[in-house]
């Protein structure tokens, strides 16, 4: 438990998706433009992770290591991942158009967003780490706790950004640094700041 | 001898169309490999080779596909490139296959891809799209190897592994920038050359 709790907190602010792993940074810099959208991609990111990443550990656990298959992972998880993106797709257009007509094109999105397959093959690699090493992800509890900060990271992540960029519109930059260039700056220094979070222990 | 529908096809992604600096595709892993020159450069190559091949299989077979499962089809097309070319890297390049991690992995989640093959190889025949994976994969690499090359020499002090600063440098006091082996660095590089890139190219706009 106080395992889980910090490779909660741990994924969270040290090793946040974005900062220092530079992970669904596509759509992290595209659809960062308004608090609303982004806030509802975010929270899109937190739930797919925090399904497929641990019907992910379950089949590397369960089926391909005890068959010796784990060089088939990347097209297995691929496949559970664009699956289980296509199921949230339909639900969401079903219970809730307005949320869909917003996020709209980002949806299918997901499905290639690096941050979600990312967060799977970190956690095959957390596996086979020793158990009393603080990334490593020992049983199903872990990859669940793993998988939720990881999503509260990103959407955190996105948000702050959302934030910035919103506040960033009165201001005057130079011509040709507008709109990508200076928001590269801006997640670099952000970035930075995260940095101080990489020696934090629970 | 090209065409000048074949010279764009193949040049335009080199620089007017990049990919990196002005599409913002494939970002995760242009940042993340970019700490030395040797993974980037294998990073560059593997992306350009499964680009166009992925490029080529899915316009050969784009006729057959059926409109609403074609994003699942391209993804198993990438995914069986990646873990073929990540297999060979593990056997012939282990120390690099182990640097670039699961970025190696990640290249089948690289937007470059879906958007070549969305874009190009599904509305074009086999030659074109194999020049527009080539292209556009080059472009890639290129940027890959402008921001390793910055974060290695000043990082580090050394190009491809080999000390490039002279030990009397460091001797009179030089020191390497610590700083730029940092994530945060890779971010703020790739925002300069986005810069330098907009200003060169302002007059063709």
């Amino acid at each position: 438990m106080e395992h889980a709790l910090s490779l909660f907190v741990r994924s969270i602010f040290a090793d946040n998706m974005i900062f220092a792993f530079f992970l669904g940074m596509c759509s992290y810099l595209a659809v960062s433009k308004t608090v609303k959208t982004s806030a509802g991609l975010g929270v899109a990111v937190t739930f797919v992770l925090l399904i497929t990443l641990p019907v992910n550990y379950l089949l590397q656990v369960y089926v391909l290591n005890p068959l010796n298959l784990s060089y088939l992972s990347f097209i297995l998880f691929i496949a559970v991942i664009a699956a289980i993106v296509q199921i949230v797709e339909m639900v969401v257009e079903k219970f809730s158009p307005s949320l869909y007509a917003s996020l709209g094109i980002f949806l299918p999105l997901i499905a290639v967003n690096c941050a979600i397959m990312g967060g799977s093959l970190f956690m095959q690699q957390r596996i086979l780490l020793d158990p009393e090493n603080v990334k490593a992800i020992a049983n199903i509890g872990d990859a669940f706790a793993y998988a939720l900060g990881s999503g509260i990271g990103w959407f955190m992540a996105i948000v702050c950004l959302a934030g910035i960029r919103e506040k960033m519109e009165y201001n005057d930059v130079p011509k040709p640094l507008q709109g990508l260039g200076i928001t590269f700056i801006t997640v670099g220094l952000m970035a930075m700041a995260f940095m101080c979070f990489s020696g934090l222990k629970i | 001898m090209l065409s000048q529908k074949t010279k764009d096809t193949l040049l335009g992604p080199l620089n007017i169309n990049n990919p990196v600096v002005v599409q913002v595709l494939g970002i995760c892993s242009a940042l993340a490999v970019t700490v030395q020159l040797k993974p980037a450069l294998v990073m560059g190559i593997a992306v350009t080779i499964i680009v166009a091949m992925a490029n080529v299989i899915v316009s050969l077979i784009r006729n057959t596909i059926p409109m609403r499962i074609r994003i699942i089809i391209q993804l198993v097309v990438v995914a069986a490139l990646v873990t073929l070319v990540s297999e060979i890297l593990k056997a012939f390049a282990y120390d690099v296959a182990m640097q670039l991690s699961v970025y190696l992995g990640l290249i089948i989640t690289n937007c470059i891809l879906m958007g070549r093959l969305e874009a190009f190889a599904m509305t074009n025949n086999a030659w074109d799209s194999l020049l527009d994976g080539l292209g556009n994969g080059l472009g890639y690499a290129i940027i890959l190897v402008i921001v390793a090359f910055f974060r290695e020499l000043l990082g580090s002090g050394a190009l491809l592994g080999y000390q490039i600063i002279p030990d009397s440098w460091y001797a009179a006091g030089y020191e390497n920038c610590g700083m730029m082996m940092m994530p945060a660095m890779a971010l703020i590089l790739v925002g300069c050359i986005i810069w330098a890139h907009r200003s060169l190219n302002k007059e063709e706009k």
